[in-house]
């Protein structure tokens, strides 16, 4: 692995404050240290922010949990106010990954992960993200695990977080420390599609630091369900997922939430979808009428466009469990699967 | 972030070692690191440890999973000087006074390995999940929390024979239980 230089982090004012060139925050490391393998990320120096106080999830006044930027996925996905207001977050955390690297990995980090996109992961291969300008060896090329939904001429990578769908499904607001001091962005607005940019992933300038996430106050007498569709029962990336919530006035919608993953540039809140639930009866005709619009303006290239009708058929059975309230013992066992 | 971590590699001229303090098999350990050096690495080559093996090298096997604080963690993808002041465990510190850790006792007896290159992250991670009561005890629950540990001669059902073994086992002996993390 290529060389760096190594320090510690004391305060989040420390950590804010010493702009260094070529410079990585270092967390769980899952992602860093895979890609510094790699060669694809060079950094120079390395910051360890492990010891910063930023490991606290707090139930705040106004109803919100701010969730510190190093709580692990694991503490997370089993913390109780996220158990019990917030399941479909617990169940995509849980649906990530393995043991081990949700032992590891931090909320800030998975906000963080780059995307899994092979061609971004081969310095040998032509990638925008990677080197910009240099062309993007995905579009005409292996893309069965593109993106559907965001893309553009300069690349088609998922972003393949499952938490950040939860999230995307809840609302919330991220807290980043800077040279200049703290300011706050809405989760939805962070990261950023792809564009003629794409190597801008994310709206965190040199030095900023992700210290908290907070969700948005629960919906009150929601259902919701995380629903993964993978090539194998677990350790897999999505080919789609689907976070839903859902809250009923008898049959019929009052709110609804709805997230895409697996087949999205960024985490895909279908805001359109949405709108269209609410008012309607909780039944199929409604459900396929929303997944209808969620996947409006996808784009397959020759490997991906089997996701378009993947991920139309998660949006639909997502909401049908999250109207019932509850997880059929058959569609867990799918859904882990 | 720094979007230049991505361009314009320079290597500083002079790496350096870092002081690692730690607890390693429940022994406190001082050692000089280089900054880049991964856990797994240090384990094996400075060292000396060579049961946690090196498969992927990329967090996708867990051949190299080891206990750091009790949890099971990809060693091949932490600095070793993260660890400073944390306690390790691998897969060198199961077996007690000579007495194989009821893990390690049930994949031999279970026939839960063929050429045994994963067993040591399988054992690992077996022994957290043990401990871990966050972790449903169900045969579903058990596959579910082993699935970052690739086994290519396919003994998953004897693995999950032996950690179901085990933790009949484990229920009648608490105080082994709490001394495998």
């Amino acid at each position: 692995m290529r060389t760096f230089a190594y320090s510690r982090a004391d305060s989040v004012d420390h950590a804010a404050h010493r702009t260094m060139p070529h410079a990585a925050f270092v967390a769980g490391g899952t992602t860093l240290l895979d890609l510094i393998k790699l060669d694809v990320l060079k950094p120079e120096n390395v910051v360890d922010i492990n010891a910063l106080p930023l490991k606290r999830v707090e139930r705040l006044d106004d109803g919100r949990l701010k969730i510190g930027a190093l709580v692990t996925n694991t503490d997370l996905a089993h913390h109780p106010e996220v158990k019990s207001h917030y399941p479909v977050l617990s169940e995509a955390l849980l649906a990530g990954a393995s043991t081990q690297l949700r032992n590891m990995a931090t909320t800030a980090g998975n906000v963080m992960q780059r995307t899994r996109c092979p061609y971004y992961r081969d310095p040998a291969a032509k990638c925008n993200r990677r080197e910009p300008g240099s062309g993007c060896d995905a579009i005409d090329g292996i893309n069965r695990m593109h993106a559907v939904l965001g893309g553009s001429d300069a690349c088609i990578a998922v972003h393949p977080s499952d938490m950040c769908v939860g999230i995307a499904a809840i609302g919330a607001t991220l807290t980043l420390q800077g040279p200049d001091g703290e300011r706050e962005v809405d989760f939805a607005d962070f990261h950023r599609l792809p564009g003629d940019t794409p190597h801008i992933e994310h709206d965190l300038a040199d030095g900023e630091l992700i210290t908290a996430i907070t969700l948005d106050a629960p919906l009150a007498n929601a259902g919701s369900h995380y629903l993964k569709l993978r090539d194998r029962a677990s350790y897999e990336f999505a080919l789609a997922s689907c976070a839903a919530q859902v809250v009923l006035d008898g049959d019929t919608i009052r709110e609804a939430r709805l997230a895409l993953g697996g087949v999205a540039t960024k985490p895909w809140r279908c805001s359109d979808a949405e709108a269209a639930l609410v008012g309607q009866v909780a039944d199929k005709a409604s459900f396929e009428r929303a997944a209808d619009i969620a996947l409006k303006d996808a784009q397959a290239c020759e490997h991906n466009g089997y996701k378009i009708p993947l991920a139309r058929q998660a949006v639909v059975r997502a909401l049908r469990n999250a109207a019932r309230g509850e997880t059929p013992a058959s569609e867990t066992q799918e859904s882990q699967a | 972030m720094d979007d230049s971590v991505h361009s314009r590699p320079r290597v500083p001229e002079t790496l350096g070692t870092q002081t690692l303090n730690f607890t390693l098999n429940g022994e406190p350990r001082t050692l000089d690191v280089a900054p880049n050096a991964v856990l797994l690495d240090v384990l094996r080559e400075q060292l000396g440890l060579g049961g946690t093996k090196k498969g992927c090298d990329h967090g996708q096997c867990g051949a190299c999973t080891v206990h750091v604080d009790g949890q099971a963690m990809n060693s091949c993808l932490r600095l070793a000087v993260m660890c400073e002041g944390q306690q390790v465990t691998t897969v060198e510190g199961l077996a007690r006074d000579g007495e194989l850790h009821p893990v390690q006792q049930n994949f031999l007896e279970c026939d839960a390995y063929q050429c045994g290159y994963c067993t040591p992250g399988q054992m690992m991670s077996a022994t957290a999940l043990l401990n871990d009561e966050r972790i449903g005890t169900d045969d579903a629950s058990v596959k579910e929390a082993m699935s970052g540990n690739i086994c290519r001669c396919g003994a998953y059902k004897n693995i999950v024979e032996a950690i179901q073994k085990s933790r009949v086992q484990l229920g009648h002996d608490a105080t082994r239980k709490e001394g495998a993390a």
